[in-house]
């Protein structure tokens, strides 16, 4: 079973993996038993399958992905939704409305109106057929408040992390309530804007830093210290307020 | 072949006419994601070349009849800037242009895995800035690299380089003034996956001999180019991953 590279090691499109015994997994490809990589990224062996994940990259919708889209076009039967992917989504009104569309009386734009930004579930998809969404599940539907960020799509695992590890610390210490659409946007709802601010600081580190190891410990250590500074400053203040 | 020649352009010790030996490749040097606009973007300085490239897309096709039902449509511009070269070029798309966006067009295309994204279009766009010989090359070279960082899932990188014989002998990565004055010039993209040589031109005349000794040179020049590639595609994540392993070390004096 030969293997050509060390784990987690840069590769780029074309370079040779591994050989015969190996199922080509992401971002690869096998021909003549040989298994290359696609893309620029960090490559992984597992037992039986190598895989690249890669560093940059746009989103591929897939059916059941939550995603953050924004309204682009209102049409007779339904809206038309840029989620950032090669295709744009189709929302049917039928898929928004709890009872069937009724185009006399149910008014589209006033639902969502060109602009308006929707979390929605991708339900059908393939080669032929553009995405299709809809909103008729908990948690989806128009987003009315809070401020969007936008990331590399690849990097959304690494912001949920290991069974939701990095998003569940994320929530707790900044105490934001935060929605991630897998195209690569991600809603932060705030109680305060100083709570927001701090959610989206550690969401930009974890973009940037996606692709190192301890990512989880020292993003604790950021909000941490970014938190223990306001509170310094806030007793500094009372201090100095006592003290005139 | 009008123009007078001025001066021997290799000397009795094999030194060409900008310094180089008859093997010997320009310096080159590729730079990636240069444009903040574009979804992928590269760099090339091959000589006195300097070129950059943009890629936008995987995207939805416009105008809509133009998409194809089983695999993206890859559409390419090669266009040099009116101030590229010494006399002013008109900015319009001259045939020669025309020609050469088709011809890069086809020797990238075996490399994306177009079929991935159907009814989808990717735009690249080869803007020369300064040109002093096989800009075709090195378009190429920097597109295929461009492409990468877009993140376009690729069989291979191509990599471009020409070949060709000056006042009889045989040289690698002819220069504008080498390839003006010589007897032959034969550009060649290749992609070392599959051993696919996916462009193949030539003008002036070479006989069989020498043509397949040009062809292995150019192919030499390739992989030397290709490794400047991966490299520069590297260098991008690396850097991040040091100044990172660099911000530690600060971390820990403290």
């Amino acid at each position: 079973m030969p293997v050509y590279y060390e784990r987690r090691q840069l590769v780029t499109p074309g370079d040779l993996l591994a050989e015969n015994d190996y199922f080509a997994g992401e971002n690869t490809f096998k021909e003549n038993g040989k298994i290359y990589a696609t893309s620029v990224g960090l490559v992984n062996y597992e037992e039986k399958r190598v895989y690249v994940l890669a560093l940059k990259s746009f989103y591929v919708p897939m059916v059941g992905d939550t995603v953050i889209g924004k309204v682009e076009e209102v049409t007779l039967g339904g809206w038309i939704i840029d989620i950032k992917a090669p295709h744009s989504a189709m929302l049917r009104a039928s898929d928004a409305l709890e009872r069937p569309f009724k185009p006399q009386r149910d008014d589209l734009p006033s639902l969502f109106d060109v602009g308006d930004m929707i979390i929605a579930k991708i339900v059908a998809h393939d080669r032929t057929r553009d995405p299709l969404l809809t909103i008729l599940e908990r948690g989806l539907g128009k987003i009315t408040r809070g401020q969007i960020i936008e990331i590399t799509p690849t990097k959304i695992p690494r912001v949920i992390g290991k069974q939701g590890s990095m998003i569940s610390l994320l929530k707790q210490l900044t105490r934001c309530q935060i929605a991630i659409g897998q195209n690569g946007r991600i809603l932060v709802n705030g109680k305060t804007p100083e709570d927001e601010r701090l959610a989206v600081m550690a969401i930009r580190k974890i973009d940037q830093e996606a692709h190192t190891t301890g990512l989880t410990d020292r993003v604790t250590e950021m909000l941490r210290k970014e938190k223990g500074e306001k509170e310094v400053l806030k007793n500094d203040a009372k201090e100095t307020r006592k003290n005139d | 072949m009008t123009q007078k020649k001025l001066e021997k352009m290799i000397d009795e010790n094999d030194v060409r006419i900008d310094g180089r030996k008859l093997r010997e490749l320009r310096p080159t040097k590729i730079e990636v994601g240069v444009l903040g606009n574009a979804d992928g973007s590269a760099y090339i300085e091959q000589g006195k070349n300097k070129i950059l490239a943009a890629v936008y897309g995987p995207k939805e096709a416009h105008p809509k009849h133009l998409a194809l039902p089983d695999r993206a449509l890859l559409r390419c511009r090669y266009h040099m800037a009116p101030f590229s070269v010494q006399e002013r070029k008109s900015p319009a798309p001259s045939r020669r242009e025309l020609e050469l966006s088709k011809v890069i067009r086809e020797a990238l295309e075996p490399a994306i895995f177009t079929e991935y994204y159907p009814r989808t279009s990717i735009d690249l766009f080869i803007e020369v800035l300064q040109a002093d010989g096989g800009t075709r090359c090195a378009g190429i070279t920097v597109a295929s690299v461009a492409l990468a960082d877009a993140g376009i899932p690729m069989r291979d990188l191509v990599t471009a380089c020409a070949a060709g014989k000056v006042e009889g002998r045989l040289v690698l990565d002819l220069n504008d003034y080498e390839d003006k004055g010589g007897d032959a010039d034969m550009p060649l993209a290749y992609m070392s996956t599959a051993s696919a040589i996916t462009l193949l031109q030539m003008d002036g005349n070479l006989s069989g001999k020498e043509f397949e000794q040009v062809v292995n040179l150019a192919l030499e020049g390739c992989k030397q180019i290709s490794q400047i590639q991966k490299e520069a595609l590297i260098v991008k994540y690396v850097v991040a991953k040091e100044a990172e392993t660099e911000r530690e070390a600060e971390v820990g004096e403290e």
